[in-house]
């Protein structure tokens, strides 16, 4: 089972219910906890895992062998990134633009382009108190998190309840942590902002066929649009957590629901329980 | 021309809140709100569209199952894994093109992708430029390139001298697109371990691509002992801690309403916030102008 935990606005509460969940599961299954928000990975501040494995992300981007070259042009042609330009006796190659898609160095016509692995991130793995634990980061400066993610996603075990932490926003990091989930939990809180970008996951997830529900998070501030709006689209608010400001602190000081107020254990356990529910009925639709 | 960026790492810090305080504080300046994944600079500024236009970036490949011999080369090639039983996925499809240019039945095309919308509005406090990407669609980072570029036309042709832009969360390519050639970036983050840990990682993106920075730790008295430590982090790092914001139930109640928090409330959020004006306004005086 895999259950995504996104959101749009950031800062709604995603790495809370992620961890909480994990840790209120962990006495009952198998859990594994894998961090895709590899910009920003929080899940090990509040998890502390032992990290015992490391494996470097890379990308291959070409290298110019410049005696074979003859700068035809063919590979800045076929760049779709514009990461070569080619001048009548030099050639430059921007690293940041490249995809490693490679194209350029299979239709070079003289053979000049090789690929060197270049560092973009790591994905790290361990163990927080009997949690699987995997996520990715992003090196600082690299643009590109999303081979990281899909690295992080080939630790996905079908036996485990594999929650996976998204990152904010809705282009393609989100995507690609969010992709074939059997559920995605929404974050969301209160407030115009937290409902305008609830509804453009929403549409992400519709689109992707993902069934969803959503956790409101610091209710009791702001308004009732979200409340509204979920009733409107039959969207299930599946927890609801209140505004406190002892969550505030113990979340400031990297301490979760599940362990610094025990008494939400049970309302996780509900939550995943009412998700394997939706997922069923979910997976009953036809998947594209 | 001098461009302010709000950045935090972590999301919900309270960029959007800031960059829309600055946006009645500041005069004579264009907006940009350059989060276009979940723009929400909008919500609080209230704008009247004066113009759409469509962005069109990036392509994705078709297969014409017709002239398709499944001789399996494209799915051999394509590195993003997007080609399987002969159909492209669309998602992961990243327009590269190699399968269309090799294809020896010349089966694949590429079609270019609308990828979603910007639009130039006008607000009580300038004009905002802002955008939308499409429903799961990429290349945000060349629609934050090209919202700042019209930012920045629009703000030589009203004679602003300022911009002011409300940053994307993370570190990643649409925060790079934002950054690079600002003035100054004003870190938002707050007195949390997730927060003092995303500002660590911000941070260092804009010395990568020196950018002069400034701190606001805001909701600072959640955590005292953490806001001191932020503080002494910054004191390390040579960066200026410009502002203290208090936790107040008024920046909530703002948004709710719709409106910019220091339009709504004299409180002490509000006057914090004056007061981080105040000093980023002196800090871009002090850094170099732009040509």
């Amino acid at each position: 089972m895999i259950i995504s935990v996104a959101s749009g606005k950031g800062g709604t509460g995603k790495t809370l219910v992620a961890t909480s969940l994990a840790l209120s599961l962990k006495e009952s299954h198998k859990v594994q906890i894998l961090d895709c928000d590899v910009e920003e990975p929080n899940d090990h501040i509040l998890l502390r895992p032992d990290l015992t494995g490391c494996e470097i992300v890379c990308l291959p981007v070409p290298r110019v062998d410049e005696i074979n070259c003859n700068y035809c042009g063919m590979c800045a042609d076929v760049c779709a990134y514009r990461a070569i330009a080619v001048f009548p006796k030099n050639i430059l190659v921007f690293p940041q633009l490249c995809h490693g898609c490679g194209a350029c160095g299979y239709l070079c016509p003289v053979r000049a382009i090789s690929y060197e692995p270049k560092e973009i991130g790591m994905v790290e793995t361990g163990d927080a108190c009997d949690i699987h634990f995997v996520h990715g980061k992003l090196s600082v400066g690299e643009p590109m998190p999303v081979p990281i993610i899909k690295r992080v996603k080939k630790y996905i075990l079908s036996q485990c309840v594999n929650i996976i932490d998204v990152s904010p926003g809705t282009s393609c990091p989100m995507v690609a942590s969010v992709r074939n989930s059997d559920f995605c939990l929404l974050v969301t809180e209160p407030t115009p902002f937290g409902l305008h970008d609830l509804k453009l996951a929403v549409a992400v997830v519709k689109e992707l066929q993902i069934p969803c529900g959503v956790v409101l998070n610091r209710a009791g501030v702001g308004d009732s649009g979200v409340e509204d709006y979920c009733r409107k689209e039959d969207i299930p608010v599946m927890l609801t957590i209140p505004f406190d400001m002892e969550i505030a602190r113990l979340y400031s000081r990297g301490i979760t629901l599940a362990e610094g107020m025990p008494q939400w254990k049970v309302q996780f356990v509900h939550l995943f329980d009412a998700i394997q529910e939706r997922a069923r009925e979910g997976n009953r639709c036809p998947k594209r | 021309m001098k461009e302010i960026v709000v950045l935090s790492g972590k999301g919900g810090t309270g960029k959007t809140s800031i960059a829309g305080a600055f946006a009645v504080l500041a005069e004579n300046k264009v907006l940009v709100d350059c989060d276009v994944d979940a723009a929400d600079l909008h919500l609080i500024l209230k704008p009247s569209v004066r113009e759409t236009h469509e962005f069109w970036s990036g392509q994705v490949a078709i297969i014409d199952q017709k002239r398709c011999t499944r001789c399996g080369l494209c799915v051999e090639r394509c590195r993003f894994e997007a080609i399987s039983d002969f159909t492209i996925d669309q998602v992961s499809c990243e327009g590269c093109g190699f399968c269309a240019r090799i294809c020896p039945e010349n089966a694949i095309t590429m079609q270019k992708t609308m990828s979603g919308h910007w639009h130039r509005s006008d607000t009580d406090y300038g004009t905002l430029v802002h955008a939308e990407l499409g429903v799961a669609q990429e290349n945000s980072g060349k629609l934050v390139a090209l919202i700042r570029k019209q930012a920045r036309q629009i703000a030589e042709t009203q004679k602003a001298d300022l911009i002011i832009s409300d940053g994307p969360p993370g570190i990643g390519c649409p925060v790079i697109s934002s950054l690079s050639g600002a003035s100054l970036a004003l870190l938002v983050t707050e007195p949390t371990l997730s927060g003092m840990h995303d500002l660590e990682r911000v941070l260092q993106l804009c010395q990568h691509f020196n950018v002069p920075t400034a701190v606001c730790i805001n909701k600072y008295d959640i955590n005292g002992e953490n806001t001191r430590q932020i503080e002494r982090y910054c004191d390390d790092e040579n960066v200026k801690v410009v502002a203290r914001v208090p936790f107040d139930a008024a920046v909530t109640e703002a948004i709710a309403h719709g409106v910019p928090v220091v339009v709504y409330s004299e409180g002490t959020a509000s006057r914090e916030i004056r007061h981080l004006w105040h000093n980023v306004v002196m800090m871009l005086d002090g850094v170099q102008k732009d040509e």
